[in-house]
């Protein structure tokens, strides 16, 4: 256990309650776009953006929103966010916005936005909020990535494939062909195979918690208070 | 209702009202920002694809001077296909099809086919496709260099019969562990060339027709 809140929170979402890998949460995106690692870490980004400007607004609105209207203003908030993170990917990364095409503006129902807003920035401070939908943004980035590395390696053999998406002209140099004259594991580039390879980080994730405590995880959700 | 109802109704209305003006207001100031660069890009784009099956030299404004079919006998697809017509002073030297589509073995592949104003094929590349990975797949001009072959072919090279894969009697290759996908851009090929061998002047005559 770490003294600093900040950091105790940051380990929470990254590892002992991940959005995806503990909580399960926005495994659509988390399945559709993550044949690649670059496709993974750009939708990431999107998605960790959309949530910390939701979260931020949310929070900062706390005091101006009845309760029985939170869910709508939320859902308001979120798609705002979203459209604008797409009409600022299609303005700069357009080739990126048509690979990622309709998931970008599919962010809006990403139920793990909707779930940090209400439960924690719809209650608490700016900072705390930007803290948590940080933290909550990259533990989830960071399963996209892992997904999408692991689903490139078996599916092309090779990784940061397409980085030029993401990085410009500069990302063509990126890319590592890991395994040469590999013919492909076609399996892991299609969504079945990526909710075999999810299930198995899933597996892998439990498993680790069982031999160190002796039960599966069900996440601890630690949350930021006031002292 | 009673007036404590309609009291705490209008306590729930006016707050939505003022965030609801507030997400518009972002939204529309972004979309401002943003629409003459996304506009530049998507235009980029298109030119992009456009340039990759052309071999011809052309110049009017390509991008704007279209007009949009729809032939489904023809082209493979009940929607709208774009021509853009490509000039040069004033007179046709050529046009690209957007999409011409092929019914191939796991759906539909859209393919982008530039032809000359003398009907011989230009260019045609694949623009989307579901064919399998290292079969079919090999459709696809990042993976083999398979559709460049079409380049140079016209209606009467080979003759109407010759349009057939080599294992069917006719002259273009096959890909090795794939018959559906090839055969289907063939005759999708074919019969673009048809349909524009049969329509070349009015394409160009029509007035233009911007694509959406």
């Amino acid at each position: 256990m770490s003294n600093n809140p900040y950091l105790e929170i940051l380990r929470d979402r990254l590892w002992e309650s991940n959005p995806s890998l503990i909580q399960m949460l926005g495994l659509c995106p988390l399945l559709a776009v993550t044949d690649t690692l670059v496709n993974g870490l750009a939708l990431g980004i999107a998605t960790l953006l959309a949530l910390v400007a939701t979260s931020v607004t949310v929070s900062a609105l706390r005091y101006l929103i009845p309760r029985e209207i939170r869910l709508s203003v939320i859902i308001l908030v979120v798609a705002s966010s979203v459209t604008v993170i797409d009409l600022g990917v299609k303005g700069y990364f357009y080739e990126l916005s048509e690979v990622l095409t309709i998931f970008i503006p599919l962010i809006a129902v990403n139920c793990l936005i909707i779930a940090r807003a209400e439960e924690f920035a719809a209650r608490s401070g700016v900072v705390f909020s930007l803290v948590d939908s940080l933290a909550t943004g990259l533990g989830f980035l960071l399963s996209l990535v892992a997904l999408g590395a692991l689903r490139e390696i078996l599916g092309y053999g090779t990784l940061f494939r397409d980085a030029a998406l993401l990085f410009g002209e500069s990302g063509y140099g990126l890319e590592i062909s890991l395994l040469p004259d590999y013919a492909g594991l076609h399996l892991a580039t299609l969504p079945a195979g990526a909710f075999l390879l999810l299930g198995m980080l899933i597996a892998i994730r439990q498993a680790m918690d069982i031999r160190k405590t002796g039960q599966a995880s069900e996440g601890t959700m630690v949350n930021l208070t006031h002292p | 209702m009673t007036a404590a109802k309609a009291r705490s109704g209008i306590r729930a209305a006016v707050p939505f009202l003022i965030i609801a003006i507030l997400c518009t207001t972002v939204v529309a100031l972004s979309y401002q920002v943003m629409k003459e660069r996304i506009a530049q890009r998507e235009r980029r784009a298109v030119l992009r694809d456009l340039s990759a099956v052309m071999s011809f030299s052309y110049d009017n404004d390509i991008f704007d001077d279209t007009v949009v079919v729809v032939a489904p006998e023809y082209l493979g697809t009940d929607g709208p296909v774009t021509v853009y017509r490509a000039r040069s002073a004033g007179q046709p030297v050529g046009v690209v099809l957007v999409p011409v589509t092929a019914d191939g073995y796991n759906g539909p592949i859209q393919l982008i086919v530039g032809i000359a104003d003398d009907g011989s094929l230009t260019g045609v590349r694949v623009l989307q496709h579901q064919e399998t990975e290292g079969l079919g797949g090999d459709i696809d001009q990042r993976r083999s260099d398979w559709i460049d072959g079409f380049r140079g072919r016209s209606l009467g090279d080979p003759a109407s019969e010759g349009w057939r894969l080599k294992r069917d009697g006719g002259v273009f290759d096959g890909l090795s562990g794939a018959t559906v996908s090839p055969r289907a851009i063939v005759e999708a090929v074919h019969s673009a060339l048809q349909y524009y061998g049969a329509n070349r002047d009015r394409l160009f005559q029509d007035e233009t027709d911007r694509a959406y």
